[in-house]
């Protein structure tokens, strides 16, 4: 089968000093010629030979979608994911490269393009309808449907700058959501509107990945939505394709990268105690929740596991190990896991390398991004503290959720369960 | 599946028969872009559509005041409000849509970084939005004459909508031109408003041609002198259409037509990179 999406070698350079000068302004350049016509002469022969400062936003970039995949794109900012976007929408026009796309095309790059405040919810509909490429008559069909899905019927003949934000989202979405082209382009455009919405969203979504025949591709940094919706994934890494592949594979490949940074070799710290003398060291750390496998869910069980080195010849002795999660957002401690707290799990003597393991049940934890503070104690000794921040992302399946709000961020009010041991 | 479209993307280079084909395509937005800006143009003002109405009015009476009354401003025979309104109902269109079309790249930001679209509907939508004003001041001029119980020579007006097609060929090809230069160089809107201004007293709109005398062909050059002098003919009657002017209008019209179009695809790859 002939593939609907082919991409084939598509690379994108932006020049640096180009980007810096959004604003130049022609009276400076004219009176630069002016008064520097030499300079400015020497300046344009010579401008070829000149290294230029270059930025390969993509570089090589190959892959096929077949129709009716969803295929979704992860990646840090800056990987190179929305350039992607924006080429594959014609919005800007690769440097180098092919693709190949075959049927019609719309993109949702942003909620609501092409709104205008002065105009009322029905007129933008049209307009928006319209910017996003269908007919004229296909918006008239789906008019009824479109109002009802956004749920302001009462507002439709008012100026929308007189709509909440919540509102235009709304509207905006619904507009999107009847779209039916053969290619859907998705950027993260779901991060917006209150959790009831979002839910009515994602469900609309599955509705649309699962008609027949419908290519999506779609970019969110929400590893869990990606999860989702997606059955292949790529990641992009600097603007060059990592991993493609089935999303569960992808999507730990990136965690795994992202999180598991080995720590600095500063991190190892002398501990001499009665019985020791040498360094101990971290030598890795990984998050992950307990299955070992995807993103770690609001409803999961957390697992750290730490593996440490020392040149110690016996066990370590009364060594603890305090975990302090860390909200990002709120900058707060919501959840504190002690080994000392849960001591009959953890052995009194520790081996002088391994593995220690703690394992959490279901965390309950808001989607966002959380630091693990670890702090690694032998106790009676002079300098008795190793500390590791390590980062991890929660996402919370708004599709499972029971809740209509989300468990709050910034305070952590419950006590779970959670157990440290020793692996060999 | 028999009539799939395939959509190939490229590097961009030159301009294709592609390119104008996918204009069509877009009609439909082209039309809602224009009737976005004619409804948008009206609500945000609290005169609303009377803004159409006052303005080439009020302009053509302090001309008439002026330029008629107090500077005895020669008119070829007519009463100078008719003879100065002819001349507006033109260079209005003109300069509006110049205006209009060489800012049409900035003020669409939002959605050129969004969306894709042949930008050139941009301009054009933008140019077009203007021919509601035409629309009004024709009104107005009819008004005008009906005051002063002229008769206009009817059977020149057919050559109007050509007059129409020559001022908006110049318009949209120098507000390409411009429209890119703009993207880049963001001070070019604020020397164009000044720019348009001296253009106006460099046509012939507030005076007669002939009063320039023996340098009465400088204004030759000048695109639009073609364009007001055969409305005034055709429209006032007051002498024969002169088309070696027109012709000259008409061939600048289509050149600038042409520069501004290669000019304006040609920088077309980079507006979403750098507006």
């Amino acid at each position: 089968m002939t593939p609907i999406i082919e991409v084939k070698n598509i690379s994108k350079k932006y020049n640096i000093s180009h980007q810096q000068g959004s604003y130049v302004a022609l009276r400076d350049v004219l009176a630069n010629i002016f008064y520097h016509p030499l300079r400015f002469a020497k300046k344009k022969v010579t401008a070829p030979f000149k290294a230029k400062e270059e930025f390969w936003a993509l570089k090589d970039v190959n892959f096929t979608v077949q129709k009716g995949e969803t295929l979704g794109i992860i990646g840090a900012n800056g990987a190179g994911k929305s350039t992607l976007l924006k080429i594959l929408t014609q919005i800007t026009p690769p440097t180098t490269g092919e693709i190949k796309l075959v049927g019609t095309v719309a993109s949702m790059l942003e909620v609501g393009t092409g709104f205008h405040p002065e105009l009322t919810g029905r007129e933008n509909v049209f307009l928006n309808g319209a910017t996003l490429g269908m007919r004229r008559s296909e918006i008239a069909q789906k008019f009824d449907d479109i109002v009802e899905f956004s749920g302001v019927e009462k507002f439709i003949d008012t100026p929308i700058k007189y709509y909440s934000s919540g509102m235009q989202i709304r509207l905006a979405f619904a507009v999107a959501a009847h779209l039916e082209p053969d290619i859907l382009i998705i950027d993260e455009v779901l991060a917006v509107g209150d959790a009831e919405f979002q839910k009515k969203c994602l469900a609309k979504m599955k509705d649309i990945t699962q008609k027949e025949g419908r290519t999506i591709l779609f970019v969110s940094h929400n590893l869990l939505l990606i999860q989702n919706l997606c059955k292949k994934t790529i990641l992009l890494e600097h603007g060059e394709l990592k991993k493609i592949g089935a999303t569960e594979e992808v999507i730990n490949t990136y965690i795994h990268n992202r999180s598991n940074r080995k720590p600095e070799s500063s991190n190892a710290v002398s501990l001499p105690n009665e019985n020791n003398t040498g360094n101990i060291r971290f030598t890795g750390i990984k998050i992950s929740n307990t299955e070992d496998s995807g993103v770690i869910k609001s409803d999961a069980g957390l697992k750290i596991v730490l593996t440490y080195s020392s040149d110690y010849e016996k066990p370590i002795t009364d060594a603890r190990i305090v975990i302090n999660i860390v909200s990002e957002s709120s900058q707060q401690i919501v959840l504190r896991l002690d080994s000392d707290v849960t001591s009959e799990s953890f052995p009194a003597d520790l081996q002088s390398q391994g593995e220690i393991v703690c394992e959490t049940e279901s965390i309950n934890l808001a989607e966002g991004k959380y630091f693990a503070d670890i702090n690694f104690v032998i106790q009676g000794t002079s300098r008795n503290l190793v500390k590791m921040a390590c980062e991890f992302e929660v996402g919370t399946d708004l599709t499972a959720y029971k809740y209509k709000t989300y468990p709050d961020k910034s305070v952590c009010d419950h006590v779970i369960k959670y157990s440290f041991k020793q692996n060999g | 599946m028999t009539n799939t479209k395939t959509i190939i993307i490229r590097p961009k280079k030159g301009i294709t028969w592609h390119d104008f084909r996918e204009i069509w395509q877009y009609r439909e937005l082209l039309y809602f872009f224009t009737w976005r800006d004619i409804k948008v143009r009206y609500k945000q003002t609290v005169i609303g559509i009377m803004w159409a109405v006052f303005q080439p009015f009020m302009t053509m009476v302090v001309f008439s005041i002026f330029f008629g009354h107090f500077a005895k401003m020669p008119s070829d025979g007519v009463p100078y409000p008719i003879f100065v309104f002819v001349g507006l109902l033109l260079w209005q269109f003109f300069s509006s849509s110049l205006n209009g079309a060489s800012a049409s790249l900035t003020g669409n930001t939002g959605i050129i970084t969004k969306v894709y679209f042949p930008r050139l509907i941009l301009p054009i939508s933008s140019t077009l939005t203007n021919f509601v004003d035409f629309s009004i001041s024709l009104v107005i001029l009819i008004g005008i004459m009906v005051y002063y119980r002229f008769i206009p020579g009817l059977a020149g007006l057919w050559i109007l909508p050509l007059l129409l097609v020559i001022t908006f060929m110049i318009a949209v090809g120098a507000g390409m031109f411009l429209a890119s230069v703009n993207v880049k160089y963001r001070d070019v809107r604020y020397a164009l408003p000044y720019f348009i201004q001296m253009l106006l007293f460099i046509t012939p709109v507030i005076y007669p041609p002939s009063i320039a005398g023996k340098f009465s062909w400088v204004l030759a050059l000048n695109p639009m002198t073609g364009v007001i002098k055969a409305a005034r003919s055709a429209i006032l009657g007051n002498a024969p259409i002169n088309w070696i002017l027109l012709g000259i209008s008409a061939g600048f019209g289509i050149l600038v037509l042409i520069i501004g179009t290669v000019f304006f695809k040609k920088t077309e790859r980079y507006f979403a990179d750098v507006v």
